[in-house]
């Protein structure tokens, strides 16, 4: 995993004019987004606002209309854009024997994880799971971790394709006010210390303030969007939450 | 003493169900890890009572070797109700039982017709010492179908069965992958129907990987014990069934269960 300690600043990502409709229903509609590496932009909104919807959109997960754009600045020369997911939760249930190894290894290597361990993916395995302090979670089982290491997990997950950007759904459950805490920080050292994008659908507010560099309101579409301060301190926010957030 | 262990492979027919049950058994142990893993036991419950109705539409076209009738209704059963599954509003298991209820339904009144039924009871429990060696051939091509199919495929199973969109965001191909299973369940389970019986092959599919589960830690500890232990019920199973003449398949199944609750109590102890 090539590490550099600065971001580029110099690769851009733009979504021009997302848009989901399931069956009838407008899900999303006309999204515009130009996210940096470097930068944590937060998206907020009320439940049903499309959050996850943009999310599954931008992995090409659901049929949807727009594009996007993964751009080189320094010489305008357009790529193919890796995309790093980490997934609210997983469906694994209790007693289910998939080893932390076996959960990575499963997405990064074909060789398959029911016949042999590879020594040197499990090596590069438990040199990713260092960044987040998590290397001694490599042969737990999966389903016994608590909430806080599980994200972790799926953190050096997402990381392991040296992704350029990173998507995340903010952890709802299971995660105490420190796992929170430890969480933005963790997503803050990323940001500082490889070159991607993070983009965050965030529930708490008082974390987004905290730590996004910007916040995208979106209800259907993207009604506001700036500096936490900018949006916080906006008629929109107060017509979606009820309050101001200053 | 020595010839005890031995004696009941001097006929042919007990060496022909030996070699059936070295194919089958490592097969369901292999494909029950997943199934449990992907909570499809009663998909699988419900392909093996499909089996009726295949014979039942297989016997009223006038076919001599219903087989393959019970094999092609097998596998448009499985795929209607993923198609369907994929879909509906209604939850899985409600759709799987309507199916699977109406299909022994048309199955039980085709093959009950005229008072006949009596002729395909034998399928409920299944008979292993009737197999012939061209049977046991279809099962060698199954079974290594099955292996490549395991081994190019696992992991990507495997990573769908985790997490849908992290999966496709991977470039997975999540359906032809479920569909692709799903047929193979459906081959592996009718292929073997007839020696191990509609009432029992469920068993069989899931006890090995639901005993491996309580005491494995990871996925090479769980294939491995899944296999061992049908391995090891299907070989002793058919042994005891011969001394003690009882039919081989509720026998094998009885050892399969005794090992699921002694991993339940020794998996417990670490709790």
């Amino acid at each position: 995993m090539k590490k550099i300690i600065e971001p580029c600043g110099l690769h851009c990502i733009k979504v021009h004019h997302m848009g989901v409709t399931l069956g009838e229903q407008v899900i999303l509609e006309d999204v515009n987004m130009h996210i940096h590496c470097g930068t944590i932009t937060a998206i907020i909104g009320k439940n049903g606002a499309g959050k996850t919807t943009l999310i599954r959109a931008l992995l090409d997960d659901i049929p949807h209309e727009g594009q996007i754009d993964f751009r080189d600045t320094e010489n305008g020369e357009i790529k193919k854009l890796k995309i790093g997911y980490v997934p609210q939760k997983l469906n694994i249930e209790k007693g289910t024997p998939i080893s932390v190894y076996d959960l990575i290894a499963g997405y990064q290597s074909i060789s398959p994880v029911f016949w042999s361990k590879k020594r040197k993916l499990y090596e590069e395995i438990k040199e990713v799971l260092r960044v987040f302090d998590a290397e001694e979670l490599i042969d737990k089982q999966v389903c016994n971790l608590s909430g806080g290491q599980l994200q972790r997990v799926l953190l050096s997950m997402a990381l392991m394709d040296e992704p350029k950007l990173l998507l995340l759904d903010e952890p709802v459950s299971g995660i105490d006010q420190n796992g929170m805490e430890r969480f933005y920080r963790t997503i803050d050292y990323l940001k500082k210390n490889f070159d991607l994008a993070i983009v965050l659908i965030s529930h708490d507010l008082d974390y987004v303030r905290k730590y996004a560099d910007k916040v995208l309101l979106l209800d259907k579409t993207v009604i506001r969007e700036g500096t936490p301060k900018e949006v916080f301190s906006s008629d929109e926010f107060r017509s979606v939450f009820g309050v101001r957030g200053e | 003493m020595s010839t005890f262990f031995t004696e009941w492979l001097q006929y042919g027919f007990m060496k022909n169900a030996l070699i059936a049950v070295l194919i089958i058994t490592p097969l369901f142990g292999i494909l029950g890890t997943m199934i449990v893993n992907k909570k499809m036991a009663f998909f699988s419950d419900s392909l093996g009572h499909s089996a009726l109705t295949g014979i039942a539409i297989g016997s009223v076209l006038g076919m001599k070797d219903t087989t393959l009738a019970m094999v092609l209704f097998a596998v448009v059963f499985a795929l209607l109700l993923s198609k369907l599954a994929e879909k509906a509003t209604t939850s899985r298991d409600t759709l799987i039982s309507v199916f699977s209820s109406a299909s022994i339904a048309i199955g039980l009144a085709i093959l009950s017709k005229g008072g006949n039924f009596s002729k395909y009871s034998g399928l409920l429990v299944g008979d292993i010492l009737s197999i012939t060696l061209q049977e046991i051939f279809y099962l060698v091509i199954i079974f290594v179908v099955t292996l490549i199919f395991w081994f190019v495929a696992f992991n990507k199973l495997c990573a769908e069965s985790i997490n849908v969109t992290l999966a496709k965001s991977k470039h997975i191909p999540v359906k032809l992958l479920e569909t692709m299973f799903s047929v193979l369940i459906a081959l592996i389970v009718m292929l073997s129907i007839k020696w191990i019986g509609i009432l029992l092959i469920n068993a069989l599919l899931i006890l090995p990987a639901a005993s491996a589960r309580n005491i494995s830690e990871n996925m090479r500890e769980y294939h491995l014990f899944s296999v061992i232990f049908s391995v090891f019920s299907g070989v002793l199973g058919l042994m005891i069934s011969y001394y003690t003449n009882v039919a081989t398949g509720p026998m094998i199944v009885l050892i399969a269960a005794v090992i699921y609750f002694a991993t339940y109590i020794y998996g417990r102890r670490f709790e």
